[in-house]
């Protein structure tokens, strides 16, 4: 590894609305280092991401070095790619009814303007730019075909060779940023992932690697930059470092402080709900018991499977096995519907409020009473003044604001988005309430007003209420018991004085010994 | 499971600036001049029209013939409504109407049916083809766009099959009568039948909790689903309906000239889709509604008239449904931006 710089950054700062979601953050990549970037949801790590491939743009401009070239950010279009600074995002940006052919010379195909392609010139690059780290694909298949450990190679191939090409201008060696590839691949092929970034680095080129595993940063790292509540809280060199130590950082010192209120006091009573080998989606075989009355987290790192579950159990993404027992009584979940969920008394809120949860462009008052329309039927008339009267009503007891329920749903904040949905399905009195990321995109004050909801729901209603959210902050608060999801099993549950957001991250991050038997 | 970040939301303050009455005032009579507009321009050009064609556009005759005859479209505009609201389009009415006039025709003048049997099969015949549509957009989920196209020229080939490519006269002068000849108030009856099925629409769309899931299902298939709403169901019960008012159409059609000629139905579908997209533009702006649509084909209606009395020759329809049409879905386009931009 040389010492040149491949890559830095200094005093980078991002405000969206109120809050701050990058202070002064600065760090440096060397030529041919692959380099950690972790930290928890919310700590700025994709912002970061985002800023520096021109998605957002800095609170000011920065300035940003890439190779020997001084710029800064916001890059102007088309100037990243220039500077040979690549990105592989989550989603790999391929087009998977394409061949692999088309996918790997997306970029010439798009820039080529003479009018005929020469195929044959095009699909010896496209082996070429493969077989440089030892691959081989069928071309012409569609690359949706390929498994995604497969799939994910392929773009960063492209990358690289992205990177290859700007280099010759430059002169310099790249960078190529790499946010969470690891995500949804099988454990067992990660490792080629892993081999693969190390070549890409040997020729020089500087890596980012961001990514929610620690143990997969410490082993596959030079170095680790830890961001913690949008601030960069340390570099650690990945040889020297434990798996502690950098949790700690990710966690913070003065995180006792931080968790303050006491977890509510649980109430154990029989437990109404029993799920069995659950499987679909990212769940493989989750066995959970809920109680009425208790709030049940769910939680986990991204693609462990705990945000599948409340879908799987409502009917809304089809299981492929698992049975809800309700008080004894089985029930399929494979054979699951919404319609069946709702005759059972379950309510879903998912996390996506605009687009499964409510349509926005129709008024408050009719998302909130779409489920009770019944009650304000006068004869076989649904006389609009009463459901107004109503919703003003229902709006005034969950303090959604503004009050007028004629407003459309998607002018409201998303904190009374929120609160609107919340209404709707407690006005179904439901027995198992399910959401899903239900304080996301919501501002604190909200937040309270949200959990206050829902405790009281659980504790005057004997609601089972499962909350499926990453934020470990908001789970300990508000959770009478916490599931731990890791490769699609509940690996964990903690009860009681265990409920800290501590021990819940812990859980998260946590090795196990099962782990590599699991996958 | 997509999880987005927090980042995009903004606070309450952003979303709802301090508003003053002024505004607010300004705001309540912009909403009230979109809901009228359309409304408006129709008296306008109604006016226009007077000054400069006083003896022939201003007669009774004119306006008979503009609410009697193109009653029939009116029927076919309103046909369009139900799917149009649950997501759907249903090119297939204007088909469908020829076929269920040819029916009429065929039974009742050439094999000598009773009316009442005969009309009896070609609202089956309607049954059987909204069940087809939504058998290949629900259960096989092919565009609705696609399927009705396809099933709308195959039944235009079933007509001139039936037909022999040869019109069909000789209907019983009962339709005929009960169609077009009885008036009251001056205009012909089916003016009124039109505006029955008017009030129907209307009042199911905006005052029933079927309206209510129809509109769900429209625009959040997926909040709707989740919601509990049967939304194939729904869907299914919106291309039944939109057939069998396309075939009402078909019967009025017929009893409007006491023949049916195997062609002239596929004329009706372009003018029926821009009145309906028109039609969305006032009295619920934004909604696919009854009123809209009833004022939207009468304003289409009037404007060729006077264009014609004019001496404007008669591809000017072509230029005036199309205009329309365009227009009509351009408007509904900056509007849902403004609204987008007010949240």
């Amino acid at each position: 590894m040389s010492t040149a710089t491949a890559l830095e950054v200094e005093g980078l700062s991002k405000t969206f609305g109120g809050s701050r979601a990058l202070r002064d953050v600065g760090f440096s990549v060397r030529a041919g280092e692959i380099h950690g970037l972790v930290g928890e949801n919310g700590s700025g790590k994709s912002t970061l991401i985002k800023l520096l491939c021109g998605f957002h743009s800095p609170d000011s401009p920065v300035p940003l070095r890439v190779g020997m070239v001084e710029t800064e950010l916001p890059l102007r279009a088309g100037e990243a790619a220039r500077l040979g600074l690549a990105f592989v995002h989550q989603d790999l940006g391929l087009v998977p009814q394409v061949s692999v052919l088309e996918n790997l010379l997306i970029d010439e195909i798009a820039a080529d303007l003479s009018w005929r392609l020469s195929w044959s010139d095009q699909r010896r690059r496209a082996n070429r730019m493969l077989s440089d780290f030892g691959l081989q694909y069928d071309l012409d298949q569609p690359i949706g075909r390929l498994r995604t450990t497969d799939r994910a190679l392929v773009a960063i191939a492209r990358a690289a060779a992205r990177i290859r090409s700007a280099a010759i201008d430059a002169g310099e060696g790249g960078v190529l940023v790499l946010d969470e590839p690891t995500v949804y691949l099988p454990e067992h092929d990660r490792a080629r992932l892993f081999e693969m970034m190390h070549s890409v680095a040997a020729a020089g080129v500087g890596l980012i690697f961001v990514s929610h595993d620690v143990d997969e940063v410490l082993a596959n790292t030079d170095r680790i930059t830890v961001l913690r509540d949008g601030r960069a809280v340390g570099t650690l060199t990945s040889a020297e470092s434990t798996h502690e130590q950098v949790v700690g950082l990710i966690l913070g010192r003065e995180l006792a402080a931080r968790v303050g209120a006491a977890a509510p006091p649980i109430e154990p009573t029989r437990s109404a709900y029993e799920i069995v080998g659950l499987v679909g989606g990212g769940a493989r075989d989750i066995a959970l018991s809920l109680q009425r009355g208790a709030i049940t987290g769910l939680t986990g790192l991204p693609g462990a499977g705990f945000d599948d579950i409340p879908y799987l159990l409502f009917g809304a993404n089809r299981a492929s096995g698992g049975t809800l027992k309700i008080d004894g009584e089985e029930h399929d979940l494979t054979s699951m519907t919404p319609a069946r969920a709702l005759q059972l008394g379950m309510a879903l809120i998912p996390a996506d409020r605009q687009g499964a949860g409510a349509v926005g462009s129709l008024p408050v008052v009719d998302n909130l009473t779409l489920q009770v329309l019944g009650r304000y039927r006068r004869g076989p008339f649904l006389p609009r003044a009463r459901m107004l009267r109503a919703a003003e009503e229902i709006a005034e007891a969950y303090d959604v604001r503004p009050r007028d329920p004629r407003m459309t749903y998607s002018s409201l904040s998303g904190g009374n988005q929120q609160k609107v949905l919340l209404a709707k399905w407690l006005l179904t009195e439901p027995q198992l309430l399910l959401l899903h990321e239900p304080t996301q995109g919501v501002d604190i004050g909200a937040r309270a007003e949200i959990f206050t909801v829902l405790q009281r729901a659980a504790r005057d209603t004997g609601c089972a209420i499962v909350i499926a959210s990453s934020d470990h902050e908001q789970l300990a608060a508000v959770c009478h018991e916490v599931a731990i999801v890791r490769a699609g099993r509940v690996t964990e549950r903690l009860r009681g004085a265990d409920v800290t957001q501590e021990r819940i991250t812990e859980g998260c991050y946590s090795i196990s010994d099962d782990e590599a038997s699991a996958s | 499971m997509s999880v987005t970040t927090p980042e995009g939301a903004t606070s309450p303050m952003d979303i709802h600036p301090p508003d003053t009455i002024r505004d607010e005032r300004r705001r309540q009579a912009f909403k009230h001049a979109e809901r009228f507009a359309l409304v408006a321009a129709w008296l306008l050009i109604i006016v226009v029209f007077a000054i400069a064609k006083p003896d022939t556009f201003m007669t009774a005759a004119n306006f008979q013939t503009i609410f009697g005859s193109q009653s029939v479209l009116a029927i076919v505009a309103l046909a369009l409504l139900t799917p149009l609201l649950a997501g759907d389009y249903d090119l297939s009415v204007g088909s469908m109407m020829g076929l269920s006039g040819m029916l009429v025709a065929i039974l009742n003048a050439q094999h000598g049916w009773p009316l009442a049997v005969a009309v009896a099969v070609a609202l089956g015949a309607a049954l059987i083809v909204g069940l087809v549509n939504g058998f290949f957009i629900i259960y096989l989920g092919v565009d609705s766009l696609i399927a009705t196209l396809g099933s709308g020229t195959v039944i235009s080939g079933l007509i001139l099959w039936m037909s022999n490519s040869a019109t069909v006269a000789g209907v019983s002068p009962d339709l005929v009568s009960a169609v077009i000849e009885t008036k009251l108030l001056g205009v012909s009856l089916v003016f009124f039948y039109a505006l029955a099925i008017a009030i129907v629409l209307w009042y199911v769309f905006a005052y029933t909790t079927l309206g209510r899931r129809l509109l769900f299902v429209g625009r959040g298939r997926t909040v709707a689903r989740l919601s509990g709403i049967p939304v194939g169901r729904i869907r299914l019960g919106a291309l039944v309906t939109s057939a069998i008012i396309a075939a009402i159409a078909g019967i009025f059609y017929v009893g409007t000239t006491g023949a049916a000629d195997p062609t002239s139905s596929a004329s009706f579908l372009l003018p029926a889709i821009a009145a309906a997209f028109l039609g969305a533009t006032c009295i619920t702006p934004g909604v696919f509604n009854a009123w809209g649509t009833l004022v939207a084909v009468y304003f289409l209606v009037t404007g060729i008239t006077g264009l014609q009395l004019l001496g404007v020759q008669t591809f000017v329809q072509q230029l005036f449904y199309g205009g329309a049409l365009v227009l009509a879905v351009a408007l509904s386009q900056l509007a849902h931006r403004r609204g987008e931009r007010q949240a």
